[in-house]
């Protein structure tokens, strides 16, 4: 057994105190024969310090496309040659789509907006949307809209939206290469304000985007350091049109490696499944990493792509017994 | 009209190469000459990489008329509205 599986095995596991960068380093340096090992120590710490209970959200895009902002991953920016056009989701809709997610058992229902940040025209259109779901469908409201002022932290409060989605997308060393139009510290400063407002904070990002692996767990660590209560991990799916366009896809087995070391550095927090799960793990790695850390998935389709079924993945899920999480456990 | 609002003639007449069999759409096969992920010539190649992209993408581009659509995704399934040729659902 490697020396850091036997560390964690302790301080993780035992004290629930998550390893440093150093110790999330030496996981995703881990030889691939260690692969198992280290996935089932994440398992065992997702179990003892998370629970069996797998959280299911699902997420929709309120307005698509059309972002001044020029984050290298995304196909929304409106700076690049993408396809994807700008369109606006209209309340009947999104109330739907609630409902509709609301049926596959989902207790989080993420509304999401290609913006910097929110405009008067955006924040109308939340308070309206928010409203109706809430008189209409059983579900947990979250957000995300990009860089936020103390005043719409507050009316998002208001409005009854329990958790707010702001990425910092990759560590504060490799953010200058995939972002120009803002900094790290300016998401930092949105995470800042979210917590301090007694919203729950969801903050992840994606792998893949051309950082070492020194650089990754230099992320895990600061993400660490932001203690949110959800990360969503994603893994990038090359879009046509966009600086990152022709990226290979991350290897299967870095991508669980990554899974695991994450689920080690941060022991209590919900470890999302975000995109690009079906083309970097396909179903057996989806199971794996379900297996080696992971307590929480986006059913459903994502904001410009497509996913596996909502059916598909509950199935899974009732395969590997573990429960969904249950709405009042949520509240 | 092209992407960017250029007026071209369709090139050849061939089924769209995106299409998926969950595709509401799909069997529009006739007068559908553009690819409907990457907005090329259908008979420009094979598109074997977009037709398999295409089982996790919506269509970005009207098959019959290569506009770029307005494409809703939505937890469960997607719209593609094009302006000349009407929405389609999958």
């Amino acid at each position: 057994m490697p020396e850091i599986l036997d560390q964690a095995r302790t301080q993780v596991l035992e004290n629930g105190v998550g390893l440093d960068q150093a110790g999330v380093l030496a996981v995703l340096n881990l030889p691939d024969e260690h692969l198992t090992a280290a996935l089932q120590l994440a398992h065992e710490v997702r179990m003892r310090w998370c629970g069996p209970e797998v959280e299911v959200e699902g997420i929709v895009s309120l307005k698509t496309g059309g972002c001044p902002e020029d984050c290298h991953f995304c196909s929304q920016s409106g700076l690049f040659t993408s396809p994807v056009r700008s369109v606006w989701l209209d309340i009947p809709s999104l109330v739907k789509a609630a409902k509709q997610t609301a049926e596959t058992g989902a207790t989080e229902f993420c509304i999401v907006a290609a913006v910097r940040g929110p405009d008067a025209r955006l924040m109308k259109q939340m308070r309206e949307g928010v409203a109706a779901i809430r008189a209409e469908v059983d579900i947990q409201v979250a957000a995300s809209l990009g860089m936020l002022t103390q005043e719409q932290v507050d009316e998002l409060v208001e409005m009854g939206v329990h958790r707010y989605n702001h990425n910092l997308e990759t560590c504060r060393s490799y953010f200058p290469n995939v972002v120009s139009t803002h900094t790290w510290e300016e998401r930092w400063e949105t995470l800042r304000m979210v917590r301090e407002s007694g919203m729950e904070v969801c903050c992840g990002g994606i792998l893949g985007l051309g950082e070492t692996v020194e650089q990754r767990a230099e992320f895990a660590a600061q993400l660490a350091e932001v203690d949110p209560h959800e990360v969503p991990l994603n893994f990038l799916n090359p879009r046509p049109g966009t600086p990152l366009g022709d990226r290979p896809v991350i290897d299967g087995k870095d991508a669980l490696r990554a899974i695991a070391a994450f689920r080690l550095a941060l022991p209590r927090t919900i470890l999302r499944y975000a995109g690009g799960r079906e083309i970097t793990l396909g179903d057996l790695g989806t199971r794996d990493g379900l297996l080696g850390g992971i307590n929480a998935v986006i059913v459903g389709n994502y904001l410009t792509t497509l996913g596996r079924s909502a059916t598909d993945d509950l199935k899974l899920l009732d395969d590997l017994k573990m429960p969904v999480k249950a709405l009042s456990a949520t509240l | 009209m092209t992407p960017t609002g250029e007026r071209r003639p369709n090139p050849v007449s061939s089924p769209r190469t995106g299409a998926t069999p969950g595709d509401a759409t799909s069997g529009a096969a006739v007068d559908a000459p553009w690819c409907d992920r990457c907005g090329e010539a259908a008979a420009s190649g094979p598109h074997e990489g977009c037709a398999a992209a295409r089982t996790l993408e919506p269509p970005r581009y009207c098959a019959r008329c290569r506009r770029r659509m307005k494409v809703q995704v939505l937890p469960v399934g997607w719209s593609a509205v094009c302006v000349e040729h009407g929405e389609s659902q999958g």
